[in-house]
């Protein structure tokens, strides 16, 4: 199988402060990868690294069959390729749910308004929002408002999408519904990697579990690694995880 | 004392006083829709600009905003003439307001553009969207919207403001006055009048923006969000 | 065309800026007299009281500058006095000064913490005693940086006194130009003067209220 993401020893720092040591990672096609691990891990920068939002000072690391490591990379092309949703949704508060969908395939893949729509209908269809085209994002619940940001990431038909600790700022009950969208997604064939908290989710879900922790791949396996944890950091993680 | 009031000649002069209105409403709408132009354009050189470009931007603000505006009237308009230029002082008086409330207008949107979430951005930049689009999409818009209340403020001060045209000779509604004043002798009475029909156009001016607002802005009409 | 622009004529607007300077202090001791109390009764308890200060606000603000110059210029007439152009002048800088220091004013006083307001009736203070020694120094400190930033709207805004012909420095600055046609130097000239008062204030206001909002 192709990888769609590699990291090779990828090294990165704020100043004096390095986050990551040496990642090395791969994310075949199809496949859906969870990153766990502690705050301050790294594993959100790590993510962020994929599509570009943060540079890598060292290492290599490609996607899509993009070299991030080297000087030139077309970032807005490389987006194209990859969505992410962010935890705070982020959706445009002074357009609809439509517009907010519609805007980047128009703008940047040249779609005419009646093929955006039915794009924008594709894509609330698969989260479950159709009836919710017409509305404002303050009139949805976070939850709805986390799956129209997942719809809204779909609508560039991406290759791979990122999720970055996407239902942390919900309630549990409104969790569960992003959950499910998500899993639907990765029925779906799409590939993923997802930052999360949600352990049960990610052993549910996850073809490969990686743990991070201090800047550096930890530990890592499918789902039952969590039941058999080989380090005592990982253990602990859990232990105080669940 | 015993003065006596007199406001029976108004009547006569009742087409002075309306074209002078008409002028002060032309003057003032055209440079508030000039000046959010140009105020728009200078706001984005001082938050995107490289820093010569942001810098010179700021010196324009702030030489603008700390000098009064009679005097930039005065610069404009006799040094034109001095110049062997001739510009109808109607239209020197709005290329002056425009100099003028572009700069207040720059500091307000500029507030708008800071006051924006930085999340906001990064979705824009990862749907692939160019900076330029970024501009007139998600950060412009919004950054309107958050400070129209201002903006609606600052044009109802321009309005009052371009009374002073009447200075460089516009024929304005303060203009209007000062002639009807010079005929007639009754200073007190006409500046009365004159006063009551600036407080209406201050109303239905605010009035008329909040329409507008109604209009460019349909998340707030929709939903009924007040400003 | 004209003459040159002399030393003498600088002196001259020197002491124009003397005036504009003396009219702006005007304006601020005047607005200050009449928009404190003004400022105090807007949130006093009285509904009728608060609405007829917010009408004077509103009037004085509705209202432009110069047409106040011109009302006070004639009312006075007509009122039978005759003064010089500086008593219209100062009374229209100080109504015009009065309404917008007010509303300045009300904002600090109401963005005193709700709980502070409290504190002090709680400690059976009378209504005159909670202003005076609780909320009056901390809304104080609030105002400062609004306050100072207005000064520069006092300053630039006293160049209407040119309406009435009251001999400022825009008003100066005009005479002289008509006599030399020497418009971009005389009025560059009486712009630096002009930004020289008002530059200083606009940045100290600015870094007062940064200061302010980190504390």
């Amino acid at each position: 199988m192709t990888n769609i993401v590699e990291f090779h020893n990828v090294r990165k720092s704020y100043g004096a402060l390095e986050v990551l040591k040496g990642v090395s990672l791969s994310v075949p096609k199809g496949s859906v990868v969870a990153l766990i691990g502690r705050s301050g891990s790294g594993k959100s920068t790590a993510l962020r690294c994929v599509n570009g939002l943060e540079s890598i000072q060292g290492g290599e690391l490609n996607v899509c069959g993009r070299k991030l490591h080297e000087a030139g990379v077309k970032l807005r092309e490389l987006r194209k390729d990859v969505g992410i949703v962010f935890q705070s949704y982020n959706l445009f508060p002074h357009k609809t749910v439509e517009e907010n969908i519609t805007l980047s395939p128009r703008l940047t893949r040249g779609l005419s308004k009646a093929q955006a729509r039915e794009v924008a209908q594709r894509v609330l269809a698969q989260v479950g929002l159709s009836e919710k085209a017409a509305s404002y994002p303050e009139q949805l619940s976070g939850g709805q408002q986390q799956r129209v940001a997942i719809a809204r990431s779909l609508a560039m038909e991406p290759e791979l999408m990122l999720f970055d600790e996407v239902t942390s700022a919900l309630d549990p009950e409104l969790t569960g519904e992003v959950l499910k969208t998500i899993e639907a997604l990765a029925k779906g064939g799409m590939t993923m990697i997802l930052v999360t908290h949600e352990m049960a989710f990610a052993k549910r879900v996850a073809n490969q579990i990686v743990f991070m922790h201090q800047g550096v791949v930890w530990e890592t396996g499918d789902g039952r690694m969590l039941d058999a944890p080989q380090t005592p950091e990982l253990r602990n993680f859990i232990g105080n995880g669940l | 004392m015993g003065y006596e009031f007199d406001f029976s000649f108004i009547w006569d002069f009742w087409p002075d006083l309306a074209w002078g209105a008409l002028e002060t409403v032309l003057l003032s709408g055209a440079s508030i829709i000039l000046g959010f132009v140009a105020g728009a354009g200078l706001a984005v050189a001082k938050v995107h600009g490289s820093r010569t470009v942001s810098t010179l931007a700021n010196i324009y603000v702030e030489a603008i905003r700390n000098t009064p505006l009679v005097v930039q009237a005065f610069w404009l308009f006799f040094g034109l003439a001095a110049m062997g230029l001739r510009m109808p002082a109607f239209y020197a008086a709005i290329v002056t307001l425009v100099i003028n409330v572009s700069a207040y207008t720059a500091e307000i949107i500029r507030a708008g553009m800071e006051s924006i979430p930085k999340g906001q951005f990064e979705a824009a930049d990862c749907l692939a969207l160019s900076r330029r689009q970024v501009l007139f999409h998600v950060e412009l818009p919004q950054a309107v919207e958050r400070v129209y209340p201002a903006l609606i403020s600052q044009s109802v001060l321009m309005m009052l403001a371009s009374s002073i045209m009447s200075q460089i000779s516009v024929e304005e509604l303060t203009g209007a006055a000062y002639g009807i004043q010079s005929i007639t002798f009754r200073g007190f009475e006409i500046y009365i009048v004159v006063a009551v029909i600036y407080l209406l156009l201050s109303v239905l001016m605010r009035f008329a923006m909040e329409g507008i607002a109604q209009l460019a802005f349909t998340r707030r009409r929709r939903l009924g969000t007040p400003l | 065309m004209g003459s040159s622009v002399t030393i003498a004529h600088y002196i001259l607007m020197l002491q124009g800026m003397l005036w504009t300077i003396g009219l702006s202090l005007m304006g601020f001791v005047g607005g200050t007299i009449v928009g404190l109390p003004i400022a105090i009764g807007r949130i006093s308890q009285s509904k009728a009281l608060r609405r007829s200060l917010g009408l004077y606000i509103a009037l004085i603000q509705g209202i432009p500058l110069p047409i106040l110059m011109f009302l006070c210029y004639f009312g006075i007439s007509v009122a039978g006095f005759n003064v010089p152009a500086l008593v219209a002048a100062g009374m229209a800088m100080t109504a015009y000064a009065s309404a917008y220091l007010a509303e300045i004013w009300r904002g600090s006083l109401q963005s005193v913490p709700k709980a502070q307001w409290e504190a002090a009736e709680c400690l059976a203070l009378t209504r005159l005693q909670r202003m005076v020694h609780v909320i009056l120094p901390q809304a104080v400190k609030i105002s400062i940086p609004p306050t100072i930033g207005f000064l520069v709207q006092i300053v630039k805004n006293t160049s209407y006194a040119v309406v009435i012909g009251f001999a400022e420095l825009t008003y100066t600055a005009r005479l002289i130009n008509n006599s030399t046609f020497k418009p971009f130097v005389v009025f560059t000239v009486a712009a630096v003067l002009y930004f020289a008062i008002c530059f200083p204030l606009s940045h100290f206001s600015r870094r007062l209220e940064r200061k302010l909002k980190r504390a």
